[in-house]
């Protein structure tokens, strides 16, 4: 497949709550096995974007094209290609780590040879096969989300959402989690990353910052800081956010 | 669907408190009902104020005392110490013979005796006068017809039916099923629900490729399961343990139970689409479902008993109807035809509830 082959595009996305304008006018593409940065303050739409995204909500107008399904018309289709996980994990404390990743794999409707591999495979690599057993309640929290992070891409999905995925971890791990990011965009999922971190926003490939609705920049790190005459994406968030 | 019917049996098995509400409850509270709570007139501590002190008097104190619902605790002398037994709380029944009870008796055709009752307990104040006014009204017959003559007052006969003997046991199953799978089917599911949404993981299950009628039939499927099985539990122990019969036809009682039970979960998947925590569900079952389903249903206190408004809220408690039907079932043994409305108004709540929740959870969805 080619790396240049848009895993996700929004045309003149709108969508409306009433008087209220959540998402005005959106416009952006995502490609194959890239990794992108999607900012903004709280409130300022992204949550709204994602959902769209992820099919969960309908746009009022406009278009998402989503691993090549429209996601207002094909959202089951969009549903098999996408992965999440979102800052409180997605996992079931009181279930173990290999039944986590039965349940997930068996709702993505992965054979039981197919479930059993890919959990062999992931635990050997984060070193973690001796816990296999374990209540998750007992795993700390760096691990768990390592853990998330490989049940949402167990199905290997065109597209992995992460919504603020490293809330409440320390740096060491926080830096050992983008190393797995980067591994899995290597391997051609395309990685759609949501942070209040702006060091995390500088890992990005690209970066768009969202403020009331639209999205404000869209560029790589360096181009943005250059654009905006600053050294670091901090100062350019709180410029394009203070808007 | 597996997977997921599969993992919500490993959250209720892991769940100790889910254990106990789901198995150590319905034993309990029938065990309790049966043997501890007990509304059965049994040895009832009573006092007699005899002012005319006769052979017919004497026989009638004779009668009560012999019948092993009563026991003397005192024989009063005067009016006066009526109101200090009842304050001491000594005796729950005072009989007052008026004067020259038997002379009047024959000459006039009738004589008057006072039942005093202590009604701090409606129910079982109902049923001592009633116990009473049966002894005395059969020895009034046996008297008139030993002396020949046509008695001159109405003679009311009372014969209790269904329950012969009045085994509150009989009273309590009813009302102890019906609880028992609203506890399981709606705080059990609406909590479990809740918590998917408190621990992040519904937002997961919703961009999953499951569809919302998948995720809730995974959640609500294994409660049926258990809420059947706690019935069968239940039926089980009111047979063997307190030789409770079933007269009418098991099928129909499990059938209707399971119409009940998806009425019940349907309500549960409502209030978790309302409630924000597992707190606040549990609290909206308990306090918005449970008690008013004790209170109101007719199990425990009857309905005809409370003032007209609450009557008119115990019709929209689907429990009562459910109670009402369960009765029918098991101690009068009679077909569908004789409750066939009762089961349309559940049927009908069932329906309605069934819709309000799928509109609330597309609600959500959007």
């Amino acid at each position: 497949m080619n790396k240049e082959e848009n895993i996700i595009v929004v045309e003149n996305l709108v969508k409306k709550f009433g008087n209220f304008v959540a998402n005005d006018n959106l416009n952006f593409e995502v490609k194959k096995g890239e990794i992108f940065g999607f900012l903004g303050a709280n409130g300022a739409g992204k949550t709204t974007a994602i959902k769209i995204l992820s099919g969960l909500s309908k746009p009022t107008s406009g278009k998402a094209i989503v691993a090549g399904f429209d996601v207002s018309r094909e959202t089951d289709e969009v549903k098999k290609n996408i992965g999440y996980m979102s800052q409180r994990f997605s996992l079931y404390d009181d279930l173990t780590v290999k039944e986590n990743f039965r349940f997930y794999g068996g709702i993505y409707r992965l054979s039981n040879k197919e479930i059993r591999e890919k959990t062999e495979f992931m635990l050997n690599k984060l070193g973690m096969t001796d816990y296999r057993d374990m209540l998750l309640k007992k795993i700390p929290l760096g691990w768990k989300q390592k853990l998330a992070f490989s049940v949402a891409g167990m199905h290997d999905p065109a597209v992995v959402f992460l919504d603020e995925p490293t809330g409440g971890v320390d740096p060491i791990t926080r830096r050992q989690f983008w190393e797995m990011i980067y591994e899995k965009a290597d391997e051609g999922t395309t990685v759609f990353v949501t942070t209040h971190y702006m060091d995390e926003a500088e890992y990005c490939q690209r970066v768009s910052i969202m403020a009331e609705g639209r999205i404000e920049a869209l560029d790589t790190p360096a181009m943005l800081k250059k654009q905006f005459g600053v050294k670091t994406m901090d100062e350019v968030f709180v410029k394009i956010a203070r808007v | 669907m597996w997977p997921f019917i599969k993992k919500e049996f490993f959250h209720i098995f892991r769940d100790i408190r889910s254990m106990v509400i789901l198995f150590g409850m319905p034993v309990a509270q029938v065990l309790l009902f049966g043997f501890a709570i007990t509304t059965d007139i049994k040895d009832v501590p009573i006092a007699i104020l005899d002012h005319s002190k006769d052979h017919v008097t004497r026989e009638i104190t004779s009668k009560l005392l012999s019948s092993g619902y009563f026991k003397l605790e005192s024989n009063l002398k005067s009016n006066d110490g009526i109101g200090n037994s009842f304050k001491r709380g000594s005796v729950k029944e005072v009989i007052v013979f008026e004067d020259n009870f038997a002379k009047k008796l024959e000459k006039e055709g009738s004589a008057n005796v006072q039942l005093i009752l202590d009604a701090s307990e409606p129910n079982t104040a109902t049923m001592i006068n009633a116990y009473t006014t049966g002894i005395i009204n059969t020895h009034t017959m046996q008297m008139m017809k030993t002396a020949g003559k046509i008695p001159m007052s109405i003679i009311t006969e009372s014969k209790m039916l269904y329950n012969p003997e009045l085994k509150s046991v009989y009273m309590f199953v009813p009302g102890v099923i019906t609880i028992i799978l609203m506890l399981v089917s709606t705080m059990m599911t609406s909590i479990s629900i809740t918590r998917e949404k408190e621990m992040g993981t519904m937002e997961a299950l919703l961009v999953s490729p499951l569809k919302p009628i998948q995720i809730i039939l995974g959640k609500v499927i294994p409660y049926i399961l258990l809420s059947f099985i706690n019935l069968i539990v239940i039926l089980l122990m009111a047979r063997f343990v307190f030789g409770m019969p079933i007269q009418g036809n098991v099928v129909l009682l499990l059938l209707e139970s399971i119409m009940f039970i998806v009425m019940a979960l349907a309500l549960g998947i409502l209030i978790s689409a309302v409630s924000k925590s597992q707190q606040q569900a549990m609290l909206l079952s308990m306090f918005g479902l449970l008690l008013p389903t004790i209170m109101l249903s007719g199990f425990i206190f009857p309905v005809e008993n409370m003032p007209y408004i609450l009557q008119l809220i115990s019709h929209v408690m689907p429990s009562k109807w459910f109670i009402i039907i369960v009765k029918a079932i098991m101690l009068k043994g009679v077909g569908i035809a004789y409750f066939w409305k009762e089961t349309l108004i559940i049927f009908g709540t069932t329906i309605f509830l069934i819709a309000m929740s799928v509109k609330k959870f597309k609600l959500r969805l959007e």
